[in-house]
């Protein structure tokens, strides 16, 4: 892999939340380890033995007690990662595979390059991600109600693929539990007024990932949850 | 007006119910909810003896047709109030139960990790005596 002489990884650290994906997370942070070297992966309460599997494969493995949702798992995982002194980046990173290392490295190559501090990853920047047509137009309404609330202006509200850097993640708090917490992260960042950027990713929409992926159902959720709080 | 045995049944649950509500914890706005439950239990009370009360309650300050409904309506708001001050709650608790299980998770974590070397205490280095 190329890219990875040209990008420095050190002091790079994978969030990688989990909750009972243990069929793929070995593969997952096996991968990511080969290019970077902090994977911290929090385990949310899981039950199909998918934190051993993940720390067997070399990641950090932080355990929930109980099921607290993917938000209060990425929290947890940035106040792990801010008790490393090595630590100048996290990258927010999905369990099931869908994301790219390559992407990460060009995320953390612009961020560098144009001295962002949040890169968020988009599936709009180009052709590469095939969503479904109706995935497309929620994604497209999501977005038009994060960029109407909040002080951003993205092309795509629910990415997970996301570059932050420390002084960044130490002002972050996220307290939507469950899939709010796209839209709190952003709005968070919005009002922090850092300068971010926005970085094309290619989320693969695997058999996999399309069967544990949220329903459109989810959408209406999570309205709800920004609305009501 | 003579007592029914429905009537004499329905006074007593109200009185249960209230008294239920009574006992629970907080200020101002629990000595508010103690007044409404006060209130509530007796107007309650009043229209069990006096159905046709919120009938003409209903006609002559609100312009409604029925007692019935304007009991409907009334239960209708205070439902959905109901609903989202428990779900406010909830989140709340949800909150505080979030930070404890993180603190477990992250002092766990810090137990078992190798943890950074102490500034240097070399043995052998005088200085550091």
């Amino acid at each position: 892999m190329n890219t990875t002489q040209q990008v420095g990884t050190e002091g790079v650290w994978l969030v990688i939340p989990l909750y009972n994906e243990a069929s793929v997370i070995g593969e997952v942070v096996t991968h990511a380890r080969s290019v970077f070297p902090g994977v911290v992966v929090v385990d949310d309460g899981s039950v199909d033995g998918g934190a051993e599997v993940a720390r067997q494969a070399g990641a950090v493995v932080v355990r929930h007690p109980v099921n607290l949702g993917q938000g209060a798992a990425l929290q947890t995982g940035f106040e792990f990662a801010l008790t490393r002194p090595d630590m100048q980046w996290v990258v927010t990173f999905d369990a099931d595979g869908q994301h790219q290392t390559d992407d990460v490295l060009a995320m953390l190559a612009k961020a560098r390059a144009e001295d962002l501090q949040v890169v968020f990853g988009s599936r709009f920047l180009d052709d590469r991600t095939t969503p479904s047509l109706a995935k497309k137009l929620v994604l497209r309404a999501a977005v038009g109600y994060t960029n109407l609330t909040t002080h951003t202006r993205l092309t795509d509200a629910h990415n997970g693929l996301r570059l932050l850097r420390r002084d960044v993640v130490e002002r972050l708090d996220i307290t939507q539990n469950r899939m709010a917490h796209a839209s709190e992260l952003v709005e968070q960042i919005g009002a922090l007024s850092v300068r971010y950027g926005e970085s094309p990713v290619h989320i693969l929409y695997t058999d996999y990932s399309r069967s544990k992926g949220q329903s459109l159902w989810n959408s209406v959720n999570i309205l709800v949850e920004l609305i009501l709080r | 007006m003579k007592l029914v045995v429905v009537q004499i049944l329905l006074i007593v649950v109200v009185f249960v119910v209230a008294a239920r509500l009574f006992r629970s914890r907080g200020a101002r706005a629990q000595a508010i909810r103690r007044l409404g439950v006060l209130a509530f239990g007796a107007f309650a009370v009043v229209s069990i003896i006096f159905p046709d009360v919120w009938t003409r309650i209903a006609q002559n300050f609100f312009g409604i047709g029925r007692g019935t409904d304007l009991v409907l309506y009334g239960l209708v708001v205070a439902f959905l109030s109901f609903t989202v001050t428990t779900y406010l709650r909830f989140r709340d608790l949800e909150t505080r139960y979030t930070r404890l299980a993180r603190r477990i998770a992250l002092d766990e974590v810090a137990g078992t990790l190798r943890t950074p070397e102490p500034p240097a205490r070399d043995p052998q280095d005088p200085a550091a005596g």
